[in-house]
């Protein structure tokens, strides 16, 4: 082959493969826990030097707002101001277990990296995450499942009590499925990792009006993956 | 868009012309001029093997990182541990993969992982053989648990280039999960590692996970927070040579 064909058979493929400038997705997502709830999701449509969270590092303060109260307004802002965009809340409130959003549409853009989170109720501080997912630039449909995380800003002592979605306020905030019992004396947390890392999972108790914890063992424990999201990319 | 032209282009000479050099001995057998010296150093790809613990409260034991030939991986799920896998996943122990079947090198990182922590753990492998690596630790407050990445074929790896991987928690079933102090030798448990003793399945399997005394099992030396669920580690490997 002589290089003036080489070259016009390269220009060709160049011309056909050039990627789209914005990407056109929709979106589903669901809840595969047995009785826990999500929070209001973000999703979030970033470039290589914006995340919400890393595996291994630090929370930032806006990601230990979200986990620990469910809070996504600051990962907005952080999000929005990176030149990134966002689908904010698209389950309309909490996603109950099996749960499942409506598809949406999400246009991103030329922003190359997709995430999600939500903070897991009734939980002290886990969430569920998808970190700077390639977005893929073939059309098509995406399936992923998404682990729990920790995001190792407060102890899991498994309490719930009012007023402790406040970030550094240590507790659950809430448990939307009524199904926490009271009394407990506090689980004690002996973990001294203050990094995202995989959640071990709550522990609970089969005790509604007392023992350690104020979840209950057969409800609130859950297994990875504990979300799914599907991906189709127009 | 010119840039990215004249790169391939570049890129697509350079593969031509490392197909012609590499053709010319095996084509032309009596052409003995272009055998290198015998003495001369085998030439070197080095793999930048990056490990994160992601558990909340399980030290690992030295990430262990074995090239070993594609026909004998280092755990089969099902089958029995070999010696050097028991002997890793009971005490954190990896001098024993050196001399286990098809392996041909082993980096070890220098101490303890700790939970939320990451190292760095280099090997170079030889250009004419690029056998894949796996990636295995203990989690060390368990009876016999490791955290294994089995076979990453590392050969298509381009300088600069990198493969992320997560890698599951398995139960070497070669020791009885009791939990107790005598038997756990992380710093839960300051009990005994190693032992030739077989007093479980026998088989690699994924681990159920551990009790702890915190969920009722009398006599375990852990609690809630030693508790577990998969992914246990993030695996980033880089060629970095």
């Amino acid at each position: 082959m002589n290089l003036k064909t080489l070259v016009k058979s390269m220009m060709l493929t160049a011309a056909v493969s050039l990627p789209a400038t914005a990407a056109q997705l929709e979106i589903s997502i669901t809840n595969l826990t047995h009785g826990n709830h999500f929070t209001p999701i973000l999703v979030a449509a970033h470039g290589a030097d914006t995340s919400l969270f890393k595996a291994g590092e630090k929370a930032s303060p806006e990601l230990q707002k979200m986990a620990e109260g469910g809070q996504i307004d600051d990962l907005v802002t952080l999000v929005e101001g990176a030149n990134g965009v966002t689908v904010k809340n698209p389950a309309n409130g909490l996603l109950a277990p099996s749960g499942k959003t409506d598809k949406f549409s999400f246009d991103t853009g030329d922003r190359k990296y997709l995430s999600v989170v939500a903070m897991i109720l009734p939980t002290n501080d886990a969430f569920i995450g998808l970190s700077n997912w390639k977005i893929p630039t073939e059309k098509g449909t995406y399936t992923l499942n998404l682990n729990g995380y920790d995001a190792g800003t407060e102890a899991n002592n498994e309490l719930v009590l009012e007023g402790s979605g406040m970030a550094g306020v240590l507790g659950i905030p809430v448990a939307p499925g009524k199904d926490a019992g009271t009394g407990g004396s506090g689980l004690t947390d002996s973990s001294s990792n203050d990094k995202v890392h995989i959640h071990p999972g709550v522990l609970g108790d089969l005790d509604k009006s007392g023992g350690v914890s104020d979840l209950d063992s057969r409800v609130h424990r859950w297994l990875n993956p504990v979300a799914r999201v599907v991906v189709t990319v127009k | 868009m010119k840039m990215q032209f004249s790169k391939t282009i570049g890129g697509m000479a350079i593969v031509a012309s490392t197909l012609i050099l590499t053709g010319c001995p095996s084509s032309n057998d009596n052409n003995s001029q272009v055998e290198p010296p015998k003495d001369a150093p085998a030439v070197k790809q080095e793999y930048k093997v990056t490990v994160t613990n992601l558990t909340a409260n399980q030290p690992f034991s030295p990430i262990t990182v074995v090239a070993h030939s594609a026909e004998y991986p280092q755990y089969r799920v099902g089958e029995p541990a070999s010696n050097a896998l028991e002997r890793l996943a009971e005490s954190g122990n990896n001098s024993g993969f050196s001399s286990e079947k098809g392996v041909e090198k082993v980096a070890s990182g220098s101490g303890e992982l700790f939970p939320g922590n990451k190292v760095e753990v280099t090997i170079s492998l030889d250009v004419d053989k690029l056998l894949p690596v796996s990636v295995l630790t203990m989690p060390v407050n368990t009876n016999d648990a490791f955290v294994g990445l089995s076979t990453i074929d590392v050969s298509g790896l381009a300088k600069g280039q990198t493969l992320s991987f997560r890698g599951n928690i398995y139960d070497a079933g070669t020791e009885a999960n009791t939990e107790s102090k005598g038997t756990v030798p992380g710093p839960a448990g300051g009990g005994q590692g190693y032992n030739s003793e077989r007093d479980d399945i026998n088989k690699v399997h994924i681990h159920p996970g551990v009790i702890s005394a915190d969920d009722g099992l009398t006599g375990s030396a852990l609690s809630a927070s030693h508790r577990f669920d998969n992914p246990g580690m993030s695996v980033v490997i880089e060629r970095v040579k």
